[in-house]
């Protein structure tokens, strides 16, 4: 099984999103920076997928060269290879990143051998814009399901269970598959040292994108009107115990 | 005349309140740009689901029929819908704020390769494209965005838009159609539903008891359980509680768990990050449990208790037996 996962290097903010003074970007210079969960599910899966078919996992990232951080902590984790497409622009159009994932699979796989399956996150965690994984799937002319919570893999077919409300939808695709999946997929472990050693020193593979206008363009960033609530403090300790139950039959609980 | 195209969603043969609000923002949109609004739906609309679909201003309904729908099969639908946008000319096709709105409107602006903005909040005509607004992170940040082209494709943001109805009602046109699809367009689809366990549903649950990092332990989450079925509601966690494996991921709140508008959120432990925030903020009360006065979670709350969750809340628990015994 030779498995891609494609993660996004996005910032990782606390409880309130600073902004640059032009609204152009969140302010990253007191932040670190992480994948969505979504995306790390996937590379826990990619991970676990070889260990139980064999085969090879790459991780790609399109993005600034410090993206090269996210890789390498999925490298940490397990995956085998890790590709950056370097952008100097952090926020990339949704559909021209598709493209130029697209164009870095066709050249990966003229390589080397085909990647059976491809994963996403269902949403990046800034953009949230729900379209990646199935653009780039159409660009390869490949099955996608996105929402997936459960991969089963045997001979040649993807079995994937999608959460919705009331349980989960199966799906049967034929391999070569994409899937855009979930938190929940399964709980990612944290990296060895071992892992973080051979993350430090692993190679990252650069192929330069070409990206094209893809037609959504920001133009600022701002927050919502915020609502100030002022917060009424029952008390403190176990004493609040008879606020707290007044509070709770106040909206209708007992 | 031109026309605006909204894919709208049923439940049981009704309309879904996020259909709706997709409804609200399209018909807006397709007065300032002087179209007509139609939608377009896979499944059996009843009587009543037309009359609100002309209450909303809908003057012409597609419904596709066929074998081919019987289950969700995303590509088939948005063959579907590409096949309608085509046919009618759409100057946009609107999407709701649901996983299946989301999936479907993808597959249709892969198809059309043209670019597409998921949820939205507002959005006009200007010169040479589109000017809306957007959901980031979650919805706690806002942004302003143009699409450049001339068919605009969008999804509608879910809970953000007050719905209405149409000054005047419409008389529904509806147009079945039987849509052939190739059988690639079905190699998705979905073969099978399993359904979940009956019990108190996280989304849905009038109260949720959350706990976070300060609950400690999977064990110390019981007097949570306990609470939360006094007051017949359900457990929530942050994703610490899920990361260090206490809860299963089906009761993570958050941007990547579940987004919960309980009576009373009672968040114990939790610190209040943004990811956790978005998950919990259309609660109607906030009720925060943390030894820390400064905590987000505190400063936002509607209620605070300040103290240690393991002190508090078996002496709630114990109140409330000792009044049900008085
Ligand atoms: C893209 C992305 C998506 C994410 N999605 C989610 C999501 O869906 N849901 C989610 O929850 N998180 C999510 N996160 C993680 C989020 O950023 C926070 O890390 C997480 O919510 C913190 O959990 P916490 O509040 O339990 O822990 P902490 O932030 O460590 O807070 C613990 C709190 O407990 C209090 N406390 C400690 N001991 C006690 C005690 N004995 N009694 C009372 N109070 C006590 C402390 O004062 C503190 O306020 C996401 C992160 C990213 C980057
Ligand atoms: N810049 C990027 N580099 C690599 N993968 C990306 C990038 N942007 C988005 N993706 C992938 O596409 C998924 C969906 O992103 P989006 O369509 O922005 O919601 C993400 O979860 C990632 O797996």
């Amino acid at each position: 099984m030779n498995v891609l996962v494609c993660v996004r290097r996005v910032p990782s903010p606390g409880a309130r999103i600073a902004l640059t003074d032009d609204g152009q970007a969140v302010d990253t210079r007191h932040l670190g920076f992480t994948i969505s969960p979504h995306e790390e599910c996937a590379v826990e899966e990619a991970v676990q997928i070889v260990e139980r078919h064999g085969g090879a996992s790459t991780v790609l990232a399109l993005g600034p060269v410090e993206a090269q951080d996210q890789l390498r902590t999925a490298i940490s984790m397990g995956i085998d290879h890790g590709v950056l497409l370097p952008t100097d622009t952090t926020d990339v159009d949704p559909r021209a990143t598709a493209h130029a994932i697209a164009d870095a699979i066709r050249t990966l796989e003229s390589e080397g051998a085909a990647f059976d399956l491809v994963l996403f996150g269902n949403e990046s965690a800034d953009a949230g814009n729900h379209q990646v994984g199935i653009r780039v799937a159409h660009a390869l002319g490949r099955p996608v399901v996105s929402g997936i919570k459960q991969i089963d893999l045997d001979a040649g077919v993807a079995t994937m269970h999608r959460s919705v409300a009331d349980g989960l939808e199966v799906c049967e695709l034929p391999l070569p598959a994409v899937a855009a999946v979930r938190e929940g997929l399964n709980l990612p472990r944290y990296p060895a040292m071992r892992g973080r050693l051979l993350a430090k020193k692993a190679e990252i593979r650069h192929l330069t994108p070409t990206l094209q206008p893809g037609g959504l363009r920001t133009v600022r960033l701002r927050h919502p009107a915020q609502q100030v609530t002022e917060t009424v403090v029952l008390g403190h300790g176990r004493e609040a115990a008879a606020a707290v139950v007044d509070l709770l039959e106040e909206v209708g609980a007992l | 005349m031109t026309t605006l195209l909204t894919h709208v969603e049923l439940v049981d043969e009704t309309l879904t309140r996020l259909s709706t609000e997709a409804l609200t923002l399209a018909r807006g949109l397709a007065a300032s740009h002087g179209a007509e609004l139609h939608a377009a739906v896979v499944g059996h609309p009843n009587d009543a689901c037309v009359e609100r679909l002309g209450a909303l201003g809908v003057t012409t309904l597609h419904i596709a029929t066929g074998p081919s729908f019987d289950a969700y099969a995303p590509v088939a639908w948005a063959r579907f819908l590409t096949g309608v946008i085509d046919d009618v000319g759409a100057i946009a096709g609107v999407g709701p704020g649901s996983d299946r709105g989301a999936e479907v409107m993808a597959h249709v602006a892969a198809a059309l390769d043209l670019p597409l903005a998921a949820n939205c909040v507002a959005v006009e005509p200007v010169d040479g494209g589109w000017s809306l607004t957007r959901l980031r992170w979650g919805g706690v940040l806002l942004e302003d965005a143009v699409l450049e082209a001339d068919r605009a494709l969008l999804t509608v943001a879910a809970h953000q838009l007050t719905t209405s109805d149409a000054d005047v009602p419409a008389v529904v046109e509806v147009r079945p159609i039987e849509v052939a699809v190739d059988d690639d367009a079905l190699v998705t689809r979905v073969l099978d539903t399993t359904a979940r366990s009956a019990g108190m549903s996280l989304a849905t649950a009038p109260v949720v008891v959350s706990g976070g990092r300060g609950v400690g332990s999977a064990e110390a989450f019981a007097v949570l359980e306990e609470l939360a079925e006094l007051v017949g509601g359900a457990v929530g966690c942050s994703r610490v509680a899920t990361n260090n494996g206490w809860r299963s991921h089906s009761d993570q709140v958050g941007q990547t768990g579940t987004r919960v508008a309980p009576d009373l959120y009672i968040a114990c432990g939790i610190s209040g990050a943004t990811q956790h925030w978005v998950g919990c903020m259309a609660s109607k009360r906030i009720l925060a449990i943390n030894t820390d006065v400064e905590a987000p979670m505190v400063t936002r709350a509607d209620h605070a208790v300040i103290g240690d969750l393991h002190e508090i809340l078996p002496a709630v628990v114990a109140e409330i037996r000792a009044r049900r015994g008085a």
